[in-house]
């Protein structure tokens, strides 16, 4: 079905995918500034969900079909109720963040500000106008055998990983 | 692109050996055994009847029988190997796999074949069996055994040593409360060691030598309740950790310059280096930064402050790893890979090289230290120290059989001291010599006899052990020239010469003193309670102490029958029987078996011819070290602590009847301050004999402790060793590292408001500056 | 379409994360923000791999997203021990760093 989706992005005009991206990225924008500004706990997590979806679709965009979808179980399915669950467990936070002095707030602005400052000129810079095109998507299978044959040993790395994260969460949070 | 996995490599074992026995080619078996021990301890220890001491019990027998059988296998494959090469032109190589002769083919053992055909030279394969592990980048992984002589005297030394002290502990860790965990860990550190030794590659051997230093590290904190104890396992932790990088950009360094960066094969590496082409550049480095990991691991000056520390590990422990296997890896590493340090520190025909002078600076280094302890493992402890340094001495020197051997017979008079000590802390629940020992051959005779045997052995007393190994060594630093029978001794090292008899006669002397504070004299226990590393049970209050139970004695008997004889497996040619070039049957068996002389992977090493005049000059030069301390402490103090004991209290028995805790701690200053002039003057007698000769007439005749000038500077000798080189400047520059830190972040204080996201937005505007500057400077 | 529109939102993602960890006071937004910075990686990774046609970019994407999954459990299990400690997840109290 993504498969189709992209097919329809190749086959359309050129201004209606930019114009249609264009719309998504600002929706992420926002959503991401909602997330580091609203006082809601709750909200902030919703907001969230919203960044996370745009970030799917941006994949679909560059035609990595399987990370997308992983996206959304691994992060929306998974890494947002833990946040949830999260949230409940430390009933204290629930309502608002109490308010933050303007003094912190202007010098993270101006760390946020001076870093993308940074980054945008050496992306300009670097990458001026690079075209990139996604005729068709990068198959399943491709990244399986990529995943299972080159990239073996991060991979068995990463599962290592994963189960000392599952063991340090448990001997952190367990109540004795 | 598609990289084999691990699965199905398996079936493409390679084997390169010519006909070997079952037992050398299923040598991986050895290791395997105890880690299944380990296991099995680990989930199942505490529910059988023993608490898990009779599977590790069971493991290492079973280890140490099939050990022995692949010992007898490999005298079989080398003595058929050498018939064979009377035949010519025998295929050296065989490949046990039906498809797999490509394999070999690119394999070593071509130019094996080619050097039997065209030269008359042979070149006898160690047993070598090697599976592929993973394939990354087109590079090979392997893990795999390499049986030879020395593995196999390795597997021997570690199955055997291990084996006692497993039985040992039973009884001597008996009631503690982390029984089955301390068993648990012996095997996995005998798994760990005997993994190591076998190694077939250098990649396998770093993964063995942090292995066994784990275990060290789990063992030496086996008490970890007790600071004192946690610390020791920390230090020896970090300590090694500073050789580690050294093994580790030294086995780099190998692995690009000598295995062309495709293998870690230790015997390709070894021949690529013996057929010359590896640059010297890249070999002087890797040879000084795997001396850097030998001087950790092996407690060569100036690391070796982390091994006395390790004595706070259970006894069968210190005997085990930190006396007769652990701590000779780096021995062990050094002989595995020895055309490294041949061609990287050019050892033949010199005089002086880096892994030498450490190893000679050690043993006279330690031997000084010694002199100064109280507790009797630290005693023990420096010993190994200084004998390490005898072993890294003889590796530099170019004497590689008599390293090996020095080894192979300082496990077994090691092992035996250590679980000697142990026999006597066990009754009298100290270490310290000084106050809770002393008098000691009344009690425990039979400990006393072993204890006696392992000291002789130790101070190279014909015909005992350490005598064959010490004396060979010796000889061929070839510093003997002034007398004749160096031969063709690989250099000329007088210096190291020099240091190993000054070492010879320091010591038969600490050995001295460390016997008499132990055995000879009074009681002076019995008084008080204090622990050092008593357990559970407690006759400590019975008065007296007994001598102790089967489990103990009957591995401190075999030792020491060891301890003897097992100088004569190297028996010299040219004494008795046989000639200087051509050795009776019976001689020089274990540089027969062990040297791999001759193979591809080893270079042409020389041997100097024994001489006669070196071994009984030797020999004197122990005899005097040993006499002037018989003099110090058997005679003067002897006569010295009567005197006391009269004089002081009044009583027959001196200190050690009172009850009286505070009479007998002010007895026992008195007494202290007594020895600590009277051995700081026994130094003296090494370093400034006529001085000390009159510090000694001195002490004589003015008994009231009235030290005169001549004594004082003595005892500042003796203090200057301990005191200015091991503990100011060694651990003088860590803590100056920790004060520099210190003071520069009480300078930095001010920003350091303690709250975590100042600290990153403090980071992140650093990162984004610093990126800044280079984009700008890119973009320009 | 161009290669810089997708790195451009991907680094205004990482600047708002940035300012999100930041300016936060709660453990919980906290590690909010830390997922936008993550997300804006991961966008990075996927357009150049699809930029040099290569399977590498997603493959790693895919690394990040696990890696990600345990730091949020990881990161949850520390602010529920602090909640639980100090009956409060304020990072402005939590300053035993203090020199």
């Amino acid at each position: 079905m993504t498969g189709l989706l992209l097919a329809e992005f190749t086959t359309t005009e050129k201004w209606v995918v930019n114009s249609f991206w264009g719309v998504i990225a600002a929706v992420m924008v926002y959503a991401a500034l909602r997330v580091v500004t609203t006082k809601n706990v709750v909200h902030a997590a919703l907001w969230l969900v919203v960044v996370l979806a745009g970030v799917a679709v941006q994949f679909l965009f560059l035609g990595a079909e399987f990370v997308a979808v992983t996206q959304i179980l691994v992060y929306i399915g998974a890494v947002i109720v833990l946040f949830l669950f999260g949230v409940m467990l430390t009933r204290a936070s629930m309502g608002d963040d109490e308010t933050v002095a303007d003094e912190k707030r202007a010098m993270a602005s101006v760390v946020g500000i001076l870093l993308f400052a940074v980054m945008a000129l050496a992306l300009v810079d670097s990458f001026d106008d690079t075209e990139i095109t996604a005729d068709e998507p990068q198959s399943v299978a491709t990244v399986s055998d990529s995943i299972f044959s080159q990239y073996i040993v991060p991979f068995e790395a990463v599962s290592v990983l994963l189960l000392a994260a599952l063991i340090g969460a448990i001997v952190v949070a367990r109540q004795d | 692109m598609f990289a084999t996995l691990a699965a199905d490599a398996v079936s493409k074992v390679t084997t390169v050996t010519n006909d070997a026995n079952w037992f050398l080619e299923n040598a991986w078996i050895i290791p395997l055994l105890p880690a299944i021990s380990f296991v099995l301890i680990l989930f199942f220890g505490k529910r059988m009847p023993y608490k898990g001491a009779e599977i590790g019990i069971a493991a290492v027998s079973a280890s140490f029988v099939l050990a022995i059988l692949s010992g007898v296998a490999w005298m079989d494959h080398r003595d058929n190997f050498e018939l064979e090469k009377h035949d010519d032109e025998h295929a050296i190589a065989l490949s046990d796999g039906a498809g797999s002769a490509s394999d070999t083919a690119e394999y070593a053992v071509g130019t094996l074949a080619a050097e039997a055909g065209d030269g008359g030279t042979h070149a006898y394969v160690a047993v070598q069996q090697s599976t592929q592990w993973l394939q990354s980048g087109g590079i090979e992984f392997n893990a795999g055994i390499m049986v030879d002589g020395l593995s196999v005297m390795m597997l021997f030394v570690v199955t055997f040593i291990s084996l006692l002290v497993h039985i040992y502990s039973t009884d001597y860790v008996s009631g503690d409360r982390r029984y089955t965990h301390f068993f648990a860990f012996l095997s996995l550190f005998t798994a760990s060691m005997l993994f190591f030794v076998l190694s077939d590659n250098i990649l396998q051997m770093i993964v063995g030598w942090e292995l066994v230093g784990v275990c060290s590290f789990a063992l030496i904190g086996h008490w970890w309740e007790e600071k004192p104890n946690s610390d020791a396992a920390l230090k020896a932790f970090l300590t090694n950790r500073v050789g580690d990088v050294g093994l580790l950009v030294g086995m780099i360094t190998l692995f690009f310059a000598a295995g062309g960066g495709t293998t870690f094969d230790t015997i390709k590496i070894n021949e690529a280096i013996v057929q010359g082409g590896v640059s010297h550049t890249a070999l002087v480095v890797a040879a000084a930064c795997l001396t850097a990991a030998v001087m950790s691991k092996s407690g060569q000056f100036v690391l070796h402050t982390w091994l006395p520390d390790a004595m706070a590990g259970p006894t069968p422990v210190s005997a085990l790893i930190h006396a007769a296997t652990m701590v000779v890896a780096g021995i062990y590493m050094v002989a595995r890979l020895y055309p490294v340090f041949w061609e990287g520190m050019q050892i033949e025909g010199s005089s002086i090289n880096l892994l030498a002078t450490v190893g000679a600076i050690t043993v006279v280094g330690a031997g000084l230290l010694a002199f100064v302890q109280d507790d009797i493992k630290k005693v023990l402890a420096y010993s190994t120290v200084s004998q390490l340094g005898y072993m890294a001495m003889a590796l530099g020197v170019g004497a590689w059989t008599a390293a090996v051997f020095h080894l192979f017979t300082h496990a077994f008079f090691k092992a035996n001291l250590f679980l000697g000590s142990g026999s006597v802390a066990h009754a009298v629940h100290s270490f310290d010599m000084k106050r809770d020992m002393g008098g000691m051959r009344k009690f425990m005779p039979k400990t006393y006899i072993t204890f006696v045997i392992g000291s002789l052995a130790l101070a190279g007393v014909f015909p005992l052990a350490g005598f064959w190994s010490k004396d060979e060594i010796l000889v061929n630093t070839g510093g003997w020239g002034v007398l004749g029978g160096s031969g063709a001794a690989p250099g000329s090292y007088t210096f190291h010469f020099v240091m190993g008899m000054i070492g010879a006669a320091l010591t038969a002397a600490y050995m001295t003193r460390c016997v008499y504070l132990t055995f000879h004299g009074e009681y002076r226990g019995g008084h008080h309670e204090d622990h050092a590393d008593d357990h559970a049970d407690d006759h400590a209050h019975h008065g007296e102490p007994h001598e102790s139970g089967p489990r103990i004695l009957y591995p401190l008997y075999i030792l020491s029958a060891f301890s003897i004889l097992i100088g004569f497996v190297n028996f010299p040619p040219g004494f008795l029987t046989g000639s200087k070039k051509n050795p009776s049957g019976w001689q020089e068996r274990f540089l027969h078996f062990i040297e791999p002389a001759g193979s591809s992977y080893f270079p042409a090493v020389g041997h100097a011819t024994p001489s006669w005049s070196l071994a009984i000059v030797a020999s004197l030069v122990a005899v005097v070290g040993a006499a002037f301390a018989y003099y110090y402490y058997f005679v003067r103090l002897d006569r010295l602590s009567k005197q006391l004991g009269e004089s002081l209290v009044g009583m027959p028995n001196g200190v050690t009847t009172t009850n009286v805790f505070a009479r007998a701690g002010h007895n026992l200053l008195v007494n202290k301050y007594y020895l600590d002039h009277l051995y700081t003057g026994v130094i003296a007698g090494f370093t400034k004999g006529p001085l000390a000769r009159a510090v000694n007439w001195v002490n004589q005749n003015v008994i009231d402790g009235m030290v005169n000038k001549a004594g004082e500077s003595a005892v500042q000798t003796g203090q200057l060793v301990y005191h200015k080189i091991d503990q100011t400047i060694v651990d003088g520059a860590v803590n100056l590292s920790g004060r520099v830190s210190d003071a520069s972040g009480e300078e930095l204080r001010a920003i350091n408001s303690g709250k975590v996201q100042n600290y990153a937005a403090i980071m992140f505007a650093g990162a984004a500056l610093l990126a800044g500057a280079f984009v700008i400077l890119l973009a320009l | 379409m161009l290669l810089n529109q997708f790195l451009l939102l991907a680094a205004v993602l990482f600047c708002i994360g940035v300012y999100g960890v930041l300016v936060r006071k709660n453990g919980m937004l906290v590690l909010m923000s830390i997922e936008l910075i993550l997300n804006a990686v991961n966008i990075n990774l996927v357009a150049f791999g699809t930029l040099t046609d290569d399977v590498g970019g997603a493959v790693f994407a895919l690394f990040t997203i696990a890696v990600a999954a345990a730091e949020v459990g990881i990161g949850l299990a520390i602010v529920l021990l602090m909640y639980r400690n100090r009956r409060s997840i304020d990072l402005s109290e939590a300053d035993l760093l203090k020199g």
